[in-house]
């Protein structure tokens, strides 16, 4: 259970600024989704957070500054899934599944008896028991995205981050992926940020939406408040309606310009 | 003991120990073999029942005289202890190499780094060898390893300039830019010291047969430091599998580890090529032959190509020993002879995969 807070957090590459005075705080245990078009800075934040580029500005955890320095002490907080994880086809899936402990095990030792543990709980709450001795190059696309799931949560950090979670999957895995991490992120109190590109997944799972355009996030909060045709219009240049269902899930409905 | 759920027990686990048994026992098959077979000394059967004689408590008459012993302990050992280390060096270099730079086709020898050693020992050689006798500790190696270093640097540095995937082919293909280059400066420096080419030239070729207990004791103490540090670092090199990014994310300070297996396996590299010269293709032929039977985790591959590296050069030395006998073909053509197709092999599979 933490918070996790930017401050200021700006990024630039060679100059060129990608993200600037990024500011927010993520509660304990909420869902929050970075959206907005492509190169509005949504990968950069989590790649910041993640310790993969340098910035300025603060990222915290329960008001702790994250240093610098110790990769070590972020990846016990921080668990990271990039879009495309790079799966080394030749290892087995009990193998994957351990790199996630790196951050727990000392420099130079092997896993302990509680490493297995955590391992086996793991892969036993995902479902991947069957497979652990699989090659993961033989695992479907569906299976490799538990696989990925299953190292993150293997580091047991509070704060899970989420790269299009959902960019290689049909829509049945898609909805399969998010409500595992909807459910684990309930029995197990994690903050989750994500960054994603279908809009109406994004305002049906997450708690709160973040819409970024050229480095700035320009609106903030419940998917009906941010998912408005104007809006999308306005930054991704978009032409779509916005349906709201009974239920309160905001659908977005992308127009043909030839019709209507 | 067995659980219900045994299935997390990792299964390798026993086949990683027949492995080990068998290669332990193919160890000292090939180490025996080794001392059993050369142009002087006693006959071949001779040796094992002699070394029984000589266990404590033991009498057998095996007919070997002490100056046909003597050819055993300070000719042949010698050569079989010197082709152990040398053999299990290359072979956990070249498997680390794959392992930190992410390429399967790395090794020693096509990183340019032995040909870096070369000209390293190279250099030493031309400036009076002789006069660096006395020293307390002998330049050789550590010249070498000067000239590794750069070799390694120089590839790794061009490989990744010039491709930002650092594909791994770039990384070869830089790796044959600096050993041509490195050879060329070995080669003009030969001719300019005209009086030690038949001296470095029998070098170049890898030579185990002139080996002395002394140069076992010049490598020995850089073979172990070396193959200390690089296994205390497989868990690691695994880690570094799923590259860059998610390693660090997996908090893996991935420069210091790169960097200190690069130094490790370039040192220990080149103490080996300083004693035995460039001898090809081990760190390629070995660490993949260990993947196929215990599978691609560094945590086995390691110790394994250690122990397999051992066996492969010892084996490999008695053929140098007996093809042209009495005269000695090289051992670096005896490696060469069997890596070269099974490079080839590895470019083949690998395409396929791609």
């Amino acid at each position: 259970m933490s918070t996790l807070g930017f401050c200021d957090l700006t990024i630039s590459y060679d100059g060129d600024s990608a993200v600037r005075s990024f500011n927010n705080l993520v509660n304990s245990g909420e869902w929050l989704c970075l959206i907005g078009p492509n190169g509005a800075g949504k990968s950069s934040v989590l790649r910041a957070v993640a310790g993969l580029v340098k910035y300025s500005g603060s990222v915290a955890i329960d008001q702790n500054e994250v240093p610098a320095t110790s990769a070590k002490w972020r990846a016990q907080n921080i668990a990271y899934v990039p879009q495309t994880p790079l799966i080394p086809e030749d290892m087995t899936v009990y193998e994957y599944v351990l790199l996630g402990r790196n951050p727990h095990i000392k420099h130079f030792a092997s896993e302990t008896k509680q490493d297995v543990d955590v391992i086996e709980k793991v892969m036993t709450r995902l479902d991947l028991t069957r497979f652990a001795h699989r090659m993961v190059g033989t695992l479907s696309g569906g299976e490799r995205q538990r696989l990925v799931i299953a190292r993150a949560l293997a580091q047991e950090a509070p704060v899970l981050l989420l790269d299009e979670p959902t960019a290689a999957l049909d829509i049945g895995h898609q909805q399969q992926a998010l409500e595992l991490v909807d459910v684990l992120r309930r029995e197990r109190g994690l903050t989750v940020v994500s960054a994603m590109h279908d809009l109406t997944l994004a305002g049906l799972y997450a708690d709160r939406l973040v819409l970024m355009h050229q480095g700035v996030c320009v609106a903030s909060g419940s998917a009906q408040s941010v998912l408005r045709s104007e809006t999308l219009a306005e930054f991704y240049g978009v032409s779509a309606r916005v349906h709201h269902e009974p239920d309160g899930t905001v659908v977005v409905i992308p127009q043909r310009s030839s019709s209507n | 003991m067995l659980r219900a759920d045994d299935n997390f027990v990792p299964r390798a686990g026993t086949r990683v120990a027949y492995s080990t048994l068998v290669s332990f026992a193919l160890l000292t098959i090939a180490v025996l073999v080794g001392t059993m077979i050369g142009p002087a000394g006693p006959q071949w059967w001779r040796v094992p029942i002699e070394l029984i004689n000589r266990l404590p408590l033991t009498s057998v008459d095996s007919g070997v005289s002490d100056a046909d012993w003597n050819i055993v302990m300070q000719i042949r050992m010698p050569r079989v202890v010197l082709a152990v280390l040398v053999g299990a060096m290359l072979s956990v270099a070249g498997a680390s190499y794959q392992g930190v730079f992410r390429n399967p086709l790395v090794d020693p020898y096509l990183l340019g780094v032995a040909a870096g050693a070369g000209l390293g020992a190279t250099l030493v050689f031309t400036l009076r060898r002789s006069a660096t006798e006395n020293w307390l500790i002998d330049p050789l190696p550590l010249a070498a390893f000067a000239g590794g270093l750069i070799a390694v640097f120089a590839t790794y540095m061009i490989g990744s300039a010039f491709s930002k995937a650092r594909s791994t082919a770039t990384l070869v293909l830089a790796g044959i830019a600096v050993t041509s280059l490195t050879t060329a400066v070995q080669t003009f420096v030969l001719q300019r010291n005209n009086d030690v080419v038949r001296q470095v030239y029998s070098w170049i070729l890898g030579r185990l047969s002139s080996a002395t207990w002394g140069d076992v004791r010049l490598v020995l103490p850089y073979v172990v430091f070396s193959c200390g540090i690089l296994l205390m670092h497989r868990r690691l090199l695994d880690v570094l599998r799923v590259g860059d990014d998610e390693a660090t994310a997996l908090g893996v300070n991935i420069r210091r580890v790169r960097l200190t297996v690069v130094l490790a396996a370039t040192l220990g590299t080149s103490a080996a090529v300083a004693v035995s010269g460039l001898i090809g293709f081990v760190g390629i032929i070995v660490p993949h032959t260990v993947r196929l039977i215990v599978g691609s985790s560094y945590r086995r591959v390691l110790p394994l190509s250690i122990l397999c590296g051992a066996i492969f050069l010892v084996l490999a030395d008695i053929p140098s020993r007996v093809l042209a006998d009495p005269a000695e073909t090289p051992i670096g053509v005896v490696t060469a002879f069997f890596g070269a197709p099974f490079f080839l092999l590895l470019l083949r599979v690998r395409k396929n995969q791609v």
